[in-house]
């Protein structure tokens, strides 16, 4: 067992150590000795800043043998239509990355109805080894099935690491299957890393982003991890080398209790994530009807109007275009924000953009901490004479 | 709604209290967290797991009945007060030392130990995620713990039936109908339903309510080591500030320069093919 024991007589100002904690944790007893209570996140900072007076004490069994479990794996999703999710082509390039550091192979998993073409993608973007579980009952993602496929998959290959695509199924899926393992499972890491012993180090935004936190499952395998669309980048084609193992569940281990009655697709509008260039639309833009300039101007960059979230709160833009936690994580090519503050929140969605530019009348907004190239200057102005440029500039190539 | 045989329903929602605001800093002398003055709330993404769990007990038969759960420090009491204010019959609080420092799979484990000590339950309403951890798994794995299935992201409610619940799932490029048969978990959107106020009336009414307090020594499982921070299987090793630091360059000159130097230099960075 492991836990944070209080050395009561190395504590000096009770007052004060009482408040090293953040969560309010640290509190007296009935015997007016200090104790550590329900609201501890072990975060460590009491052992850090406490002189002593706590110590983390790790008793705990030994974990398991970390050399049964090679391999780093990417769950590569596939639609309906046998279309693999780009996130998938991200993940294999990060693994590659990681498995290398460790001598270990790269492995590939994808279920579906249909996996030829995603089978040949993995196999051509490097995977060592795709694992297919290939069957009509995998047409719709329903989670007992595809949790069913995921757990052999485990089973039969035993990987030390398991990257997950942040997509509204890989979020449904990973958890259920790191809690049938009784496993790690760490939710949207921005930052990928492997230690010599095999532990995956994963750092993920906390607290909507204002803090960010190191996560390590230094006891279990595998260690799940998932991440978002777009967080890293997808790796060059090489030449495919991998082998390809193709298996099958037992009829009882595909039904599942779900019964999906329809499938309605959206419109094919591109989506903010897919653009290559987003013209964003925040609290410095008055009106709705100025939306029209921006919609312009992206219309010249070959890309999309996107939105702060006071944007989309205020009704002017459809939710589908906000950037930010509470929205869509985007990664353009080209960013152009128009009025944007940059609060956190925003900054976290969009910051792995390849070039920001910012154009805020305000000096101070924290936008320009961020941006690549900035402008201080009011938007009205600048917009307009840029999209005029632009256009002349179009008409002499 | 559904005009088959209606049922008593015992429908679950599991709520968390958050601090009232995500503007934590860490202070880069002390290294400790900068909470000033920052009261706690309700997770706000579990107003609409209530608000659903609320329209699905006035949907089922009669004698249905809404529990909602919470694991934290004693003072989460005030959630589960909050939860009754908007309808909610039961309250449940898992509050034990032992459970701290629970990750995921730790919190996703005591809250389905709950779920058994003080169910059997038709259906679990989760919401999408809290403001906090923001990791969105926790209805997932709880649904693993439970052995039932669940489906997240619900957009709608679109039939509540006697054996059976039908929802619409909504993906990125497609809507998905589904009709799940109980027992079973959902998570909600946020916006699923316009979550109604606390009430006023509720609040007078249910001021001397009873909740069950539900601590370690009470669940099924009573071994510490399968609780909290022992039984975590991850563990943070730091915290720390985001780095935001990039190098940039400002375009100055009156607006019409600014303007031209910015079209040159999309020009030259190939953004105008």
């Amino acid at each position: 067992m492991s836990y944070i024991k209080i050395h009561q007589s190395k504590i000096a100002d009770r007052e004060a150590a009482k408040a090293l904690c953040p969560f309010g944790a640290i509190a007296e007893n009935a015997a007016g000795e200090l104790e550590i209570g329900a609201g501890c996140r072990m975060c460590r900072l009491c052992l850090r800043k406490g002189g002593g007076a706590f110590e983390f004490v790790d008793d705990s069994a030994p974990g398991v043998d970390k050399s049964k479990w090679r391999g780093v794996a990417v769950v590569a999703e596939v639609g309906p239509d046998g279309a693999l999710h780009p996130v998938g082509l991200e993940l294999l390039g990060k693994a590659r990355e990681l498995a290398a550091k460790i001598g270990h192979p790269v492995q590939a998993v994808v279920i579906g109805a249909k996996t030829g073409d995603a089978v040949e993608r993995l196999l051509a973007y490097g995977a060592d080894e795709v694992y297919v579980y290939e069957d009509p009952a995998f047409e719709h993602f329903r989670i007992e099935p595809y949790a069913n496929a995921l757990e052999d998959f485990i089973e039969a290959a035993h990987p030390s690491s398991v990257l997950v695509g942040g997509t509204v199924n890989g979020r449904s899926l990973a958890p259920r299957v790191a809690a049938r393992f009784r496993t790690g499972l760490t939710a949207d890491c921005t930052v990928l890393d492997m230690s010599e012993s095999t532990d995956l180090d994963q750092i993920r935004p906390a607290y909507g982003g204002n803090i960010m936190a190191h996560i390590n499952t230094p006891r279990h395998r595998p260690q799940f991890a998932t991440v978002r669309y777009k967080i890293f980048a997808a790796p060059p084609k090489g030449e495919p080398h991998g082998r390809v193992i193709r298996r099958s569940l037992a009829a009882e281990r595909l039904l599942s209790k779900i019964e999906v009655l329809s499938r309605v697709q959206k419109s094919a509008e591109k989506g903010i994530e897919e653009a290559e260039a987003l013209v964003v639309c925040g609290r410095g833009v008055k009106r709705p009807e100025d939306i029209a300039m921006l919609r312009e101007l992206a219309g010249l960059l070959g890309g999309e109007v996107a939105s702060t979230r006071a944007v989309v709160e205020a009704g002017w833009l459809d939710p589908k275009r906000q950037i930010g936690l509470s929205g869509r994580t985007v990664k353009p090519k080209l960013i152009v924000t128009c009025g944007v503050s940059g609060a956190i929140q925003f900054v976290a969605g969009m910051s792995g953009s390849e070039t920001i530019v910012a154009i805020n009348s305000d000096p101070k907004a924290s936008i320009f901490k961020i941006a690549h190239v900035g402008l201080v200057g009011d938007l009205y102005a600048i917009v307009p004479e840029l999209i005029a440029r632009i256009k002349a500039k179009k008409e002499t190539k | 709604m559904s005009c088959e045989e209606k049922e008593p329903m015992k429908i679950l929602v599991c709520i968390k209290q958050v601090p009232g605001t995500t503007q934590v800093e860490i202070d880069e002398t002390t290294g400790t967290l900068k909470r000033d003055g920052v009261a706690a709330k309700m997770n706000p993404f579990d107003l609409y797991a209530l608000e659903t769990a609320v329209r699905i007990k006035a949907a089922a038969g009669d004698g249905s009945e809404v529990t909602a759960m919470t694991m934290g420090p004693p003072q989460c009491e005030s959630v589960v007060r909050e939860a009754f204010m908007m309808g909610v019959d039961r309250g449940v609080i898992l509050s034990d030392r032992a459970f701290g420092g629970a990750d995921v799979l730790m919190t996703s484990f005591t809250l389905a130990q709950g779920a058994r000590k003080t169910g059997p339950y038709d259906l679990v309403v989760c919401g999408k995620q809290t403001t906090d951890g923001d990791t969105a798994q926790v209805g997932a794995e709880m649904a693993e713990w439970l052995g039932i299935p669940h489906v997240a992201n619900v957009k709608s409610i679109d039939d509540v039936g006697a054996k059976a619940v039908s929802v619409t799932v909504d993906l990125p490029d497609c809507t998905v109908a589904e009709r799940i048969p109980y027992p079973c978990l959902l998570t909600v959107e946020k916006g699923i339903f316009e979550p109604r106020l606390p009430s006023y009336r509720l609040m007078k009414a249910t001021a001397d309510r009873e909740i069950a307090w539900l601590g370690l020594k009470d669940l099924d499982d009573t071994d510490p080591k399968h609780y909290g921070l022992n039984g975590s299987p991850t563990q943070v090793k730091r915290i720390f500030p985001p780095d935001v630091h990039v190098e940039h360059v400002s375009i100055d000159g009156t607006d019409e320069e600014k303007a031209a130097k910015l079209a040159d230099f999309l020009d030259g960075r190939k953004f105008l093919q």
